[in-house]
């Protein structure tokens, strides 16, 4: 298990599910009165001259390769050593340590590794600095990966790593039933499940994460905006009333009624939902990629070696789109010694660090580059699709409520799939709690 | 002398003094108190029969349901101590700050629990309650403004103790010392006051009619108090993960949060579940040994 | 003297608790933070005091309140089911273990075992157990989705709570057991009383005081459950409570109403535990230091059967 483990904290990525829109404006409407905290205000006086030993938290590392760069930075950086701090694996309890050092003012950490949906929210509060972006390699970044970095126009991070979801089909199953490409709507899906339920007594149709927490609300971002909705308009006002919303809501609950997706689909997370499919138990997986390494392992471990086709997720009416995940790095407004920090998070966007973190994890970085290399097109063969599911889904929200948002879009989604309201009475609910939370 | 019998029968009292004879019971009874005695042994052992056997399997097999692994593996152990976890380092540390937790809770809770069963002063009711009050208020609760004190963040507060010990055993006092103190409290009350009274009149101060003769005859209740306490301070988590943020400081129960599966997204249940054995099993051996003193002294300790 | 030697337990509980406590308390009159400025998205800092809207805003149970009374209730469900059923499986266990003098090594050894296991890895193993294809589904042929909103859920977190704790007031009730003396079992057979009259009017009175101790500090526990719901179910409201409730606000930054569930918790909690004391356990905290008397506790044991056997027992 200490083998080929990665560094990216657990649920980091999907924790980073947007909102499927893009609102950079919300916060602005969204300036109600108790979301706000005490502790921070120090962000005024970031001064980028100062330079010495640094902190670096992060979730923990063992794959081993984020011990690599560090020892690299160190071996050029004598003076300006960078100490890793690991923080547990649960992304809520490293919010938490984040949030609690900021309220208790503590320079513990320097470099923060940020889940990109919390970037509002320490920015407003100033809990990290506004960084100069001449001083890091935005440009090479992927663009929708800089926005969330983004806050109010200002860059108050730098993009590391990104991600977005890909529906995983069941080649050999599909070609009984008589299919050669994947689906590329719900529809099409649905029916080849009726096909294959119908000669494979006891297979479960498709999986996706619909336990209630952070994945839930990914699944429902995308879901909605393949059927050409959005939660979020431009301007930060909720719409998730509209037909379209309600719309991609109702096709995953037909999917449960009629179904296509199993009743235990409710209780998956990524990994109850990769192991059902490792498993033989499902015929399609709407998950992240690093699922396929453990797919096409040949230890015994997976039933589906070599069995696996790779696409976009589906989508309800138009082009599959799956919320994009991601991993910042920003500068605690109360650390010592930014000039380093600063260096550092440079050097962690700098094309060597990115590539071999890619290489590695199997977790996508944020640069243009990578998606470009040859080895890492020889090693994922499905980077092509990978970089179109990110950029098709690439738009993130900046709410500072973040928080109550995700958890409003749980409850909503939840009590309709589990069978409690309907999809009309959720999402009119939804909206309601939306309007409440981003009011001015 | 009676208190004296008191004090021996407590510690022989490993249960032959409670003859199954006393109730008349036939071969019906004894049938019963097997099927029990078999219902209790399965009641504790069986979920950490799962425990123990998930902790067997191999890493990617982390959600099978054998009964049995197959094939048993202890990669699951050789990770928890990979040196990047710092296991055996978090181990001493968890064993420094639940060590000096419980002496210290026994050194105050010893004192103030003679106060409390042997003086009278003005609102002795008011002080047991207010100390048993202080262990209802959500921990959680507490960390922030800790975290805050300790790093240096009042005027008033003079050293930062981030990643350090008395950090950690401060505030996990908190809530094993209100239990010492009641639990050695109503020890004290229940040894005879004629005992110092006699030795006092001999010419001992107060303190060394306490500690010649109330602790040694404590010995017992003292002992509970010990496991109890080291347990607790044991199994505490949020205050050593809030407090720490170095991995050589950190204790067990951190270090096991930290552990992280083959992705990003796997809960590494083989490897946590090797940690719970790793920590429970010295605590059971611990256990086992003061067991016969555990035993009378809880017993002696509530009892009045 | 008496006051020089509680001087340290006061100080210390003063500073690791009380002073959070009153800052708390102040908190909980208090909303952080000011309104977004339109032009940065930067959050006005500093805290306005706001009276008593965040107890309002949590007992009306509405907006920033909402999920107030679900964990209120839960937190009372988790409490008194529970320890109620706490109470009863750990003083079974004592009675089994105080009868079976064989071999009880083994089994007291056991039954250390779910108390001595942290919760936050005993919540992981039963989130295992319980899994939608784990073996407990496995084992009942039946596939019950434990980790989804309903009843099952909240049986899941009494199952996983009970097997923790039960053992631990077995453990004191049987030490409990263990110091009545033969001689009142005589005494009680010879008066002809059965097995079950004997347990009600003798055993029971006599292992009181060392169930009210186990019972109360289990109280305590019970309603600031935290990890095992937190690990276990995560955000299901079915397993929401009041601590979990305290600590959801405060990862929202939301301090004021964070401070106001805890204080409320701490009533709530004060209020059980003052009821309980003065209902079940007078002679727990006890004003006054009686002298023991002498033949010690046989002799008491005798008083206390014939005041029993009268009838003088609620």
């Amino acid at each position: 298990m200490s083998t080929s483990t990665h560094s990216l904290p657990r649920r980091s990525l999907l924790a980073a599910g947007g909102l499927g829109a893009s609102a950079l404006g919300l916060a602005a409407c969204g300036g109600s009165d108790d979301s706000s905290s005490s502790g921070g205000g120090g962000g005024a006086t970031a001064n980028f001259d100062e330079r010495g030993p640094i902190t670096f938290a992060t979730g923990k590392d063992t794959s081993g390769v984020l011990k690599e760069f560090l020892e690299r930075w160190n071996k050029d950086h004598e003076d300006e050593k960078v100490t890793l701090v690991e923080l547990p694996e649960s992304a809520d309890d490293q919010r938490s340590q984040f949030i609690n050092n900021a309220q208790a003012k503590s320079d513990a950490y320097s470099v923060l590794g940020l889940d990109v949906v919390w970037t509002a929210e320490f920015a407003a509060n100033q809990w990290v600095v506004e960084l100069p972006k001449d001083k890091l390699p935005i440009d090479a970044m992927i663009p929708a990966t800089v926005e969330t970095a983004t806050y109010f126009g200002k860059l108050y991070a730098m993009p590391f790593a990104t991600n977005g979801q890909l529906l995983f089909s069941r080649k050999d199953l599909l070609e009984d039933a008589g299919v050669s490409e994947p689906p590329a709507t719900y529809d099409e899906m649905y029916q080849i499940i009726e096909k294959v339920q119908g000669s494979n007594e006891g297979m479960n149709g498709f999986g996706g994460q619909f336990s209630k927490y952070e994945g839930l609300t990914c699944q429902i971002s995308g879901v909605v905006k393949s059927a050409g909705g959005e939660l979020f308009d431009k301007d930060g006002k909720p719409h998730a009333d509209s037909k379209e919303a309600v719309e991609g809501l109702q096709v995953l609950r037909d999917g449960f009624d009629k179904k296509y997706i199993p009743q235990e689909a409710l209780t998956y997370k990524e990994e109850e939902s990769r192991q059902a499919f490792q498993d033989g138990k499902l015929v399609f997986l709407q998950n992240w990629p690093y699922v396929y390494e453990k797919f096409e392992a040949d230890d015994g471990s997976s039933k589906v070696n070599g069995k696996v086709l790779v696409s976009l997720v589906p989508a309800v009416t138009g082009e599959g789109t799956s919320t994009v995940g991601g991993l910042n790095y920003a500068i605690s407004a109360f650390a010592k010694n930014m000039g380093t920090a600063l260096d550092f998070i440079a050097f962690m966007g700098a094309p060597e660090q990115q590539k071999a973190w890619f290489e590695q994890t199997s977790n996508p970085t944020a640069s243009k580059a990578v998606f470009e290399d040859a080895d890492l097109k020889k090693k994922y063969p499905f980077l092509a699709t990978l970089k179109d599911s990110i950029d098709k889904g690439a738009v993130r929200p900046q709410v500072v409520k973040y928080g109550e948002v995700t958890q409003a879009i749980q409850e909503a989604a939840y009590g309709c799939l589990s069978g409690d309201t309907d999809a009309k009475a959720a999402m009119s609910d939804l909206q309601k709690q939306l309007t409440d939370l981003t009011k001015g | 002398m009676s208190s004296a019998a008191a004090g021996t029968q407590i510690r022989s009292r490993t249960g032959e003094v409670l003859s199954p004879k006393k109730i008349k019971k036939g071969r019906a009874g004894s049938i019963v108190i097997a099927i029990g005695m078999a219902f209790i042994l399965v009641y504790c052992l069986l979920p950490f029969y799962w425990m123990a056997v998930s902790s067997l399997r191999l890493p990617s097999e982390g959600r099978s349901t054998e009964l049995i692994p197959n094939p048993i593996s202890v990669q699951n152990y050789v990770a928890v101590f990979d040196p990047d976890n710092h296991f055996g380092r978090a181990l001493i540390n968890s064993l420094v700050v639940a060590g000096g937790t419980t002496l210290l809770v026994l050194l105050l809770g010893t004192f103030g629990a003679y106060a409390l069963a042997r003086l009278d002063f003005f609102g002795k009711v008011l002080v047991m309650f207010m100390i048993v009050a202080t262990s209802m208020f959500p921990v959680i609760t507490l960390v922030v403004p800790l975290l805050k004190l300790f790093s240096g963040g009042f005027e008033w507060w003079p050293v930062n103790w981030i990643n350090s010990y008395q950090a950690m055993i401060l505030p996990t006092m908190s809530f094993a010392l209100p239990l010492a103190v009641w639990n050695l409290n109503a020890f004290f009350r229940q040894l005879p006051v004629e005992l110092e009274q006699a030795a006092m009149v001999d010419g001992t101060t107060r303190f060394g009619a306490f500690w010649r003769i109330i602790l040694p005859l404590a010995t017992p209740g003292v002992f509970t108090t010990a496991i109890i306490t080291f347990i607790a301070a044991w199994n505490e988590f949020l205050i050593a993960l809030t407090m720490v943020n170095q991995p050589a400081m950190q204790t067990a129960n951190v270090a096991i949060s930290k552990f992280t599966g083959s992705s990003q997204f796997d809960t590494p249940y083989g490897t946590k579940m090797a940690a719970g054995v790793i920590v429970t099993v010295p605590l059971i051996i611990l256990v086992l040994i003061f067991q016969r003193r555990i035993i009378g002294g809880l017993a002696a300790g509530s009892v009045k | 003297m008496a006051y020089l030697l509680l001087l340290p337990t006061l100080v210390l509980l003063a500073l690791v608790v009380g002073f959070p406590l009153v800052l708390s308390a102040w908190q909980s009159l208090t909303q952080s933070g000011g309104d977004i400025d339109p032009a940065t998205g930067i959050i006005k800092q500093g805290d306005s005091f706001v009276g008593l809207q965040n107890y309002a805003d949590a007992f009306s149970g509405a907006g920033a309140g909402a999920g107030f009374w679900n964990a209120f209730w839960n937190t009372t469900l988790f409490t008194v089911v529970g320890v109620s059923i706490e109470t009863v499986l750990g003083v079974s266990m004592a009675l089994i273990m105080a009868r079976a003098m064989r071999s009880t090594g083994i089994v007291r050894a056991s039954i250390l075992v779910p108390w001595a296991i942290p919760t936050v890895v005993s919540a992981l193993m039963w989130q295992l157990i319980f899994d939608a294809n784990g073996i407990f589904n496995r084992v009942i042929h039946y596939q019950v989705l434990w980790t989804t909103e309903g009843w099952q859920a909240k049986a899941a977190v009494l199952v996983a709570d009970i097997w923790k704790t039960a053992p631990y007031i077995g453990l004191l009730t049987l030490a409990g057991l263990q110091t009545i003396d033969d001689q009142v079992y005589e005494a009680a057979t010879m008066d002809g009383a059965n097995r079950w009259s004997t347990f009600w009017k003798i055993t029971l009175p006599l292992v009181r005081p060392v169930l009210v101790v186990a019972v109360l500090f289990r109280l305590l526990d019970a309603m600031r459950m935290f990890d095992l719901p937190y690990v276990l179910l995560g955000r299901l409201e079915s397993g929401q409570t009041l601590s979990m409730l305290a600590s959801d606000a405060a990862s929202k930054t939301n301090y004021g109403l964070a401070s106001a569930y805890s204080m409320i918790l701490f009533a709530y909690i004060c209020l059980v535990a003052f009821v309980f004391i003065r209902v079940l356990g007078a002679d727990v905290i006890g004003a006054q230091n009686k002298p023991a008397k002498r033949g010690g506790r046989s002799a008491r044991a005798a008083r206390r059967l014939r005041t029993t056997t009268e009838g003088s027992m609620a």
